[in-house]
């Protein structure tokens, strides 16, 4: 192994997390403050594995309901039918509409279960203090930051569909209750990457000890 | 020559001044250290009134009308999270107003607040917490998942009745393409250290 890396933790420095200044923090970061704009400063976000964890637990709890019970209900001339997110996306392959059944599929399945996967993933090998591929590690980090809002596009549909289709008896479409579980998870997910610190990957990459 | 550490893994980086057009990445692991476009400063400002007049439009006016039997019924985003509150759906309207409406309205009050101010050459007053509060609204502002979401409404609402587009859709599509330039373009840093060169 080559000699630990240059880092602002190991300089006694910080930078602020809302306007990137560098600065040095003498002895403990505790009340220390951003010179440039009076954030307070970090050396790590403060306690982010038990955030992360709490945040991903209460997703992946809310995954559950999001996805049994329906996300909208059509009634029709008195007839009434709900659909979840999986028969949603089944009802709209059936019907040849695939590249509609591809994104609903890639943004209410896939991208919810892969962002919670690699949290998980990412928090488990931080705590077994794994050296393996750390910026490989980054770089899925930074995947599930980018593409987590994605996963809202489900609940905006339901929201069009509502707003447009109201004709009485005719027909109207009401919003379910997995739609709020599902938006749930949404946030609850995007609570848990923010409060991540990818830095903790490479902490524990070089061997430091807390 | 300033010292930055990289946001994603720490790593001290020597960062002199960058020539427009150039990115900065950390050579460890990857993460954006800085990114300079031409004219950022010009640019965003241009962009970010661009889209606070496209947004108006966008929310004056109905994005889809949809047409069953005879009967007409219309429907722009307020009127849409409207709905949903009064459907029972409170949860989701919320949700949908914070990301549709409130975020991007924050969104470009603040950017044209700050970069304003500074381009007339005055110090915004507030200005740490202008852009903290921005970096909060850019994230939770997801006008360009939602026109996703109208790609996909659409076709689902063929099978039932006519469609129609209305002049808000268009907007919807201009002001995400506005909106995502703008935030491209936009460097922090370069309002700080316009700001730092004043007092």
């Amino acid at each position: 192994m080559s000699a630990p890396a240059a880092t602002a933790l190991g300089a006694s420095c910080a930078s602020c997390h809302d306007c990137g200044l560098l600065s040095r923090v003498d002895g403990r970061a505790h009340g220390a403050r951003c010179p440039r704009c009076g954030a307070a400063l970090h050396f790590r976000k403060p306690r982010s594995l038990e955030r992360t964890w709490a945040f991903l637990i209460a997703a992946m709890v809310c995954y559950v309901p999001a996805n049994l019970f329906p996300v909208m209900t059509v009634i029709s001339l008195g007839k009434a039918q709900s659909d979840t997110i999986l028969s949603g996306a089944i009802y709209l392959l059936m019907h040849g509409m695939w590249p509609l059944a591809l994104i609903i599929f890639v943004a209410s399945v896939f991208v919810p279960l892969m962002k919670i996967a690699i949290l998980a993933f990412l928090l488990v090998s931080v705590q077994r203090r794994s050296a393996w591929r750390p910026a490989e590690r980054t770089r899925l980090y930074r995947l599930t930051e980018a593409i987590g809002r994605w996963s809202m596009v489900d609940i905006y549909v339901v929201t069009i569909l509502v707003a447009l289709v109201r004709l009485g008896n005719l027909a109207t479409i009401e919003a379910g209750l997995g739609a709020v579980f599902f938006g749930a998870v949404v946030v609850l997910t995007i609570f848990a990457a923010e409060s991540f610190d990818p830095r903790l990957v490479w902490d524990t990459s070089q061997g430091r000890q807390t | 020559m300033p010292t930055v550490a990289c946001h994603d893994c720490d790593l001290l980086h020597r960062l002199g001044p960058l020539p427009e057009g150039v990115t900065a990445r950390c050579r460890r692991c990857g993460g954006l250290l800085r990114k300079r476009t031409r004219n950022g400063f010009e640019r965003t400002l241009a962009l970010a009134l661009a889209a606070a007049i496209l947004f108006a439009v966008a929310n004056a006016f109905p994005f889809l009308s949809f047409e069953m039997r005879g009967r007409v019924t219309q429907t722009n985003v307020v009127t849409g999270i409207v709905d949903l509150w009064k459907g029972g759906k409170p949860e989701i309207a919320a949700l949908v107003a914070l990301t549709i409406e409130v975020a991007p309205v924050a969104q470009l009050s603040l950017l044209l607040y700050v970069l304003g101010l500074v381009r007339i050459g005055r110090v915004p007053p507030g200005l740490p917490t202008a852009f903290r509060l921005l970096r909060h609204a850019t994230s939770w502002s997801m006008i360009e998942v939602f026109m996703l979401g109208i790609i996909v409404a659409i076709p689902k609402l063929m099978g039932m009745a006519t469609i129609v587009p209305g002049l808000a859709l268009w907007s919807f599509v201009l002001l995400m393409l506005v909106l995502s330039a703008a935030m491209a373009a936009f460097d922090p840093e370069e309002v700080w250290e316009r700001v730092e060169g004043r007092r």
